[in-house]
């Protein structure tokens, strides 16, 4: 482009417009560029101070560590050139003794024993001991590591001031490891926590394989009855997605409502169960609160977005294929294996990943319905944000779950294609 | 209704898949919505169960009453809850569609930069786990000091409308024919003239059914609300998920009769929109 403007220029004597047409003709191709880029600009800058900033804070916190850089910067100061091996030095006790003192006037050192208390149990009792008996010496003693290891022998051991030092970073993985059942021992070295308190890899455990087995249910559901839907003649065809798309527009609470009827122990289920003389009354099965009652109503609940691709895929296969392979001879079973359902494989992974993505992720469902052992990841971090308050652990959970997503996502993309995201 | 005759070329094994297929579809589709429909006759339910007592059964009509649906117009927990949902969703979602809206334009922009890499970021809320954002949200509005307040929810609800509005939006813009612009256009109109008599009322039914995606999504959203919002902003959801978790009765099988009525209604509208659109375009009668 911009050579042939000089040629022109230089070479041949053009007309003298030439270039000023072409320069024009650039200026009202930026003025449009910048015209189109200016209308979404509002919708764009709203998602980014309002969506992705708090999604990059949330990614921040998981790795943040702000308590005892914060509150006991003199500590940190002193623990910089410890060589983590003896018992740190004189000069560090008084700093723990100066920076609690001075957490004690702000208020703060509740702060720092919950933080601490986080990453090594007992450490909550040990700080508010050790702040509290500090702050009634009244005049500096001369060594202030035997008056710490007085008031707590802890003070005399390494494990607190392997923590300590560990918590000086700014940037910490501490989140991290907790989510995935790991902990330092008292050396400071990894390993995993005893097997009775390990909650999230099982968990994570969980969320996948019933997120699995309910994309596999609703595949199995879903992918006869958009091949029936599909073959009906169009006026039926769109009274039957009709009913596929009312449950989908229904809201979810008033679905898992209708569920907890049906399902709780004196529900309609376990009535028409006792009625019928099928089980006796005080043996009514448990159908919710549980992994079942989670699988059963996420099934129902997620059916639509794997009917909804496969059924806009399966439309889109004329009847003439399957009768080809037929008349050429192929029995009709072998017709269908080898012509239909290939082409309908993209339906398939589309189905597939939009159904175990938006499972993955579900709070509501499980929640509601999942008592103990139906519970996901979700449910979890909203225990860490709402009820535990360790909002480190929440965030990094979140990450994790954020990251598997987006990689899902990206997959789904490339499956489904250059079409259009369509949930509708 | 007449029935279909099946082509009497089929082998009898092909008929037989026809009527095993057909079965297996009904069942389905009994399973996707008779959950929905049981929850209707329950609550007219006169007594405080949510099983069918025998009076039901028997038809008796003292074993009806209306009194969970007054209980839901009286009781001020649900009114006030209800109030709320219809300040917030109708809000959220003119905000939703107006900016979602003005971004579908320039997105269907011929000379748009980096459009695929914008409408990624665009549809981002739709993809990111509702937990997500609701704890990326609660972090920060707790930072900006706006938990527990109004502006906070319809914030997190236009949030969520804005993917919605924008792909009906841009797919209704890319179907329509860009002659009929240039031809108002060139039938001497000025643009903003043509736009507003000519485009604007064939992408209407695009902006209509994005902005009830909206309205919905913020009229059934609780998880965020959950997060975010104090008692003050109680919306219906919130409320209909306190009654499940704390309080059970049935005023919420009145609540969510009511519901799915208004999501019947929602649904033929969306449907005439459909088919009016269809037919303005003569694409099909």
């Amino acid at each position: 482009m911009c050579a042939e403007v000089t040629t022109s220029a230089k070479g041949v004597p053009a007309e003298a417009g030439t270039p000023g047409l072409k320069a024009s003709l650039r200026r009202a191709e930026r003025r449009k560029r910048r015209g189109a880029f200016l209308l979404t600009l509002p919708l764009l800058l709203f998602i980014t101070v309002m969506f992705l900033i708090p999604l990059c804070g949330m990614i921040w916190l998981s790795v943040a560590n702000t308590t005892v850089p914060t509150y006991m910067p003199k500590t940190v100061a002193a623990l910089s050139h410890w060589n983590g091996k003896d018992l740190p030095s004189e000069d560090a006790y008084a700093a723990v003794a100066a920076d609690l003192g001075v957490a004690f006037k702000n208020h703060t050192f509740g702060r720092i024993a919950k933080r601490l208390n986080e990453e090594m149990p007992g450490s909550f009792g040990l700080i508010n001991k050790t702040t509290f008996r500090s702050a009634r010496v009244k005049e500096a003693p001369a060594s202030w590591k035997a008056e710490l290891e007085k008031i707590d022998g802890a003070w005399g051991k390494r494990p607190i001031w392997t923590l300590l030092k560990r918590e000086s970073s700014p940037v910490t993985a501490d989140f991290y490891i907790a989510a995935i059942d790991m902990q330092y021992s008292a050396q400071g070295v990894l390993e995993r926590v005893p097997s009775y308190e390990r909650i999230y890899l099982p968990l994570f455990w969980r969320t996948g394989w019933m997120s699995i087995l309910i994309t596999v249910l609703t595949l199995v559901l879903g992918y006869p009855l958009a091949y029936w839907i599909s073959r009906l003649p169009e006026s039926k065809a769109n009274l039957m997605m009709i009913a596929v798309l009312l449950p989908f527009w229904t809201s979810l609470l008033v679905r898992i409502t209708a569920w907890i009827v049906l399902l709780q122990s004196h529900g309609v289920v376990n009535s028409i169960l006792v009625g019928s003389g099928a089980v006796s009354d005080n043996a009514r099965p448990m159908l919710m609160n549980n992994a079942f009652g989670t699988v059963v109503v996420m099934t129902q609940v997620l059916l639509p977005f794997m009917v909804l691709p496969l059924y806009s895929v399966m439309k889109a296969i004329p009847d003439s294929y399957v009768r080809a392979a037929v008349s050429m001879g192929a029995h009709p079973w072998r017709a269908f294996w080898r012509v239909f359902a290939p082409l309908t494989l993209p339906g398939v992974g589309a189905g597939v990943l939009l159904v175990f993505i938006l499972s993955i992720g579900y709070y509501i469902t499980p929640e509601l319905v999942g008592g103990q052992n139906g519970q996901f990841i979700s449910n979890r971090i909203a225990y860490n944000v709402q009820e535990s308050l360790n909002w480190g652990l929440a965030a990094a959970l979140g990450t994790i779950l954020t990251v598997v997503t987006m990689i899902l996502f990206v997959l789904y993309g490339y499956i489904s294609g250059n079409k259009k995201v369509s949930i509708a | 209704m007449r029935r279909r005759k099946l082509p009497g070329y089929l082998s009898p094994a092909e008929r037989g898949w026809f009527y095993v297929f057909r079965f297996y579809g009904l069942v389905v589709l009994f399973f996707l919505v008779v959950p929905l429909v049981v929850i209707v006759p329950l609550s007219f339910n006169a007594s405080p169960y949510f099983t069918f007592t025998r009076k039901m059964l028997e038809l008796q009509p003292s074993g009806y009453s209306l009194s969970w649906y007054k209980q839901f117009f009286t009781d001020p927990a649900w009114t006030h809850a209800l109030k709320n949902s219809f300040i917030i969703a109708p809000i959220a979602t003119i905000c939703a569609t107006v900016l979602g809206t003005l971004a579908s334009l320039g997105l269907t922009r011929p000379h748009m930069p980096y459009r695929s890499a914008i409408t990624a970021v665009l549809v981002l809320p739709m993809i990111v786990p509702l937990i997500i954002t609701a704890t990326a949200l609660f972090f920060y509005f707790s930072y900006l000091h706006i938990v527990d307040s109004y502006l906070g929810v319809v914030i997190a609800h236009t949030i969520l409308g804005t993917p919605f509005v924008v792909i009906t939006v841009t797919a209704t813009l890319e179907g329509l024919d860009p002659q009929f612009y240039r031809a108002a256009l060139s039938l001497g109109a000025s643009p903003s003239r043509s736009f507003f008599k000519v485009v604007m009322p064939l992408v209407l039914p695009g902006i209509i059914s994005g902005a009830l995606f909206a309205f919905m999504t913020s009229f059934d959203e609780v998880v965020i609300v959950l997060f975010i919002a104090g008692p003050q902003q109680k919306t219906l959801p919130l409320q209909m998920w306190t009654n499940l978790r704390y309080t059970i009765d049935p005023t919420i099988l009145a609540v969510a009769t009511l519901i799915l009525l208004l999501a019947v209604v929602l649904l033929g509208g969306l449907e005439l929109f459909r088919r009016r659109s269809e037919k303005l375009r003569g694409i099909k009668v």
